[in-house]
């Protein structure tokens, strides 16, 4: 009986040990020392570490202009980026359905953008922002080849949200194939059968019937474009004026450049409710809009 | 007539999706053909078919870059990252099914939980862990820091995965005198395998392209994997498109061909983890 105990222990360590033991210190302390941190003036590097109570909060709250700018870049990003991925995606997806001879191709095509990293995404998109544009413009005339792309607060917003939208869309569009296979041929049989319209399919058969996949969408979307850091950082660097810095990139220069860490530690804490409070109602809203075929 | 209709539409379809393609390419096209023009001729026009091929670009900026370096390290971690994250969560992944405790379900709860935590919330103590071990500024650190972000996603995977294994096998091979340990590793893993490949998949292609972790782990310039190789390259020889452009296409080639060869999983892979997820 014993002896049964104690290898059941000894299983649980075995098995469960390894994984149980990297998660721990690698998210689970950290997370715990990030929430002491963000109520401290930790710079750090010294040892000194003296608690400051709630003044890290207070100062983000009403001190600190350029977290509030990055905050409301982020914001009017992910709006963007959410919606404009997702209806790519679902649309390459909707044709890449259909009986196309080059649908293999093309699929392997759109999705190609996302396997390569944002940072090296990024560098190859500004060569092309400031010398393909510029020649395209030459050839073409047309002015919006020479809109000063990464140089200007306004277009360069845009060209980190075309960048974001050629590299993602691909990766929704894979979500999207198999979620609209799964839509049963008879329902669509039977609704053509019945003189609806392709944009009546769409809207009203195919849509409701994919909504598991658009919460997927949607909550992937707004990860990734919340946590945003390589693309800006390659393509920008958070600029013209700090025009293009996501929340992800303001907390990273609090830390590592001002040696704030404290400070830095207390964002992150911050990021992370605002991040965790828009996920669970995104996932609720699209979860009750689920139907069961 | 309406077949013949429904013909047409999908032809129309075809072509529009062909050109959006070659949209969807033209970054690929503007990075290659100009990586291998001289500086002048980038400079003159970065539109037209290179004039003449100056293949020299390329082994300026694999010397000058220490491209073969930066890939050798890019792949010591990349394998023993991966090699870990699916061996631990294979294994955690099957106790917590076959055990469904107590506390193995508050730990998988704990699992679902800490994946909505952004990397930027805990990446400021994770360097103190980092430093406390003493595994800073070494693949070591760079490597465990990787399997501790990695694992929840996988374990939930695998667990999900694991649910529909059957277990009459793995009592057929304990009555045959088989140990929990080896039948998980002889009977239990190789049935694991879809999951698997899509688990290394995965985890291969983010832990290869991160740039952020790697960036505050590893300072040593001999440690450099190749989005840091990339970055430092491209800090020193901004606008010396000539140089940058070359290195580029070497740090986007090895991910771009092992997509290729694996793309059936890494597109299967997405879909199963999304109706997972």
């Amino acid at each position: 009986m014993r002896g049964s105990k104690l290898s059941q222990f000894g299983q649980q360590t075995f098995f469960v040990g390894p994984a149980l033991l990297f998660f721990t210190l690698i998210t689970i302390i950290p997370f715990l020392m990030g929430m002491y941190y963000s109520f401290t003036d930790w710079n750090g590097v010294s040892g000194n570490v003296s608690w400051v109570g709630a003044d890290n909060f207070t100062a983000i709250f009403t001190n600190d202009p350029d977290f509030w700018s990055s905050f409301w870049f982020t914001v009017r990003f992910t709006v963007l980026g959410v919606v404009l991925t997702n209806i790519v995606g679902f649309f390459l997806a909707y044709f890449l359905t259909k009986p196309l001879k080059t649908r293999n191709m093309l699929r392997t095509i759109f999705f190609m953008p996302n396997v390569i990293g944002g940072l090296l995404l990024g560098f190859i998109w500004q060569f092309i922002f400031i010398k393909g544009f510029a020649t395209m413009g030459d050839i073409t005339g047309w002015s919006f080849f020479n809109l000063p792309w990464l140089g200007d607060a306004t277009t360069g917003f845009w060209a980190i949200v075309m960048v974001f939208v050629w590299q993602s869309s691909g990766y929704l569009m894979v979500i999207y194939i198999a979620s609209l296979s799964n839509v049963s041929k008879e329902v669509l049989e039977a609704a053509e059968i019945d003189g609806a319209s392709r944009m009546q399919v769409l809207r009203s058969i195919i849509v409701p019937l994919i909504m598991p996949a658009v919460t997927i969408g949607l909550f992937l979307a707004i990860s990734w474009s919340f946590k945003m850091f390589d693309l800006n950082l390659s393509l920008t660097k958070g600029g013209p004026f700090k025009s293009t810095e996501s929340v992800a990139m303001n907390i990273y220069n609090e830390a590592f450049l001002n040696n704030r860490y404290g400070l830095g530690t207390a964002k992150a804490l911050l990021f992370f409710l605002i991040v965790a409070i828009i996920t669970v109602i995104q996932v609720r809203v699209t979860k009750s809009k689920e139907v069961e075929a | 007539m309406k077949a013949k209709s429904k013909g047409r539409w999908n032809i129309g379809i075809e072509v529009l999706m062909i050109l959006l393609a070659l949209l969807f390419l033209s970054p690929f096209y503007f990075l290659l053909a100009n990586s291998v023009k001289s500086f002048g001729e980038i400079l003159s026009n970065a539109a037209s078919w290179p004039q003449e091929f100056m293949w020299s670009n390329y082994t300026n900026a694999w010397k000058l870059a220490r491209f073969s370096e930066a890939f050798r390290n890019s792949l010591i971690v990349t394998i023993i990252s991966v090699v870990l994250i699916s061996l631990f969560s294979a294994m955690a992944a099957y106790r917590m099914v076959r055990a469904n405790t107590r506390f193995n379900q508050i730990l998988l709860l704990l699992f679902v939980a800490a994946m909505v935590v952004p990397f930027q919330t805990i990446m400021i103590p994770i360097l103190k862990v980092v430093n406390i071990l003493g595994v800073n500024n070494s693949f070591a650190g760079l490597i465990i820091s990787n399997l501790g972000l990695s694992i929840p996603m996988a374990i939930f995977l695998f667990h999900g995965f694991i649910k529909s294994v059957p277990l009459e096998i793995e009592e057929a091979a304990t009555v045959d005198g088989c140990n929990p340990i080896s039948a998980f590793f002889r009977i239990v893993l190789p049935l694991l395998k879809p999951m698997l490949m899509t688990i290394i998949v995965l985890n291969a292609l983010g832990i290869w392209n991160d740039y952020l972790l790697p960036s505050l782990i590893l300072q040593a310039p001999g440690l450099r994997t190749i989005p840091l190789a990339t970055f430092s390259f491209f800090g020193q020889y901004t606008k010396q498109w000539d140089m940058a452009l070359p290195a580029l296409t070497l740090g986007v080639a090895p991910i771009v061909i092992f997509y290729l060869f694996m793309q059936r999983y890494i597109v299967e892979g997405i879909a199963a983890g999304s109706v997972k997820g």
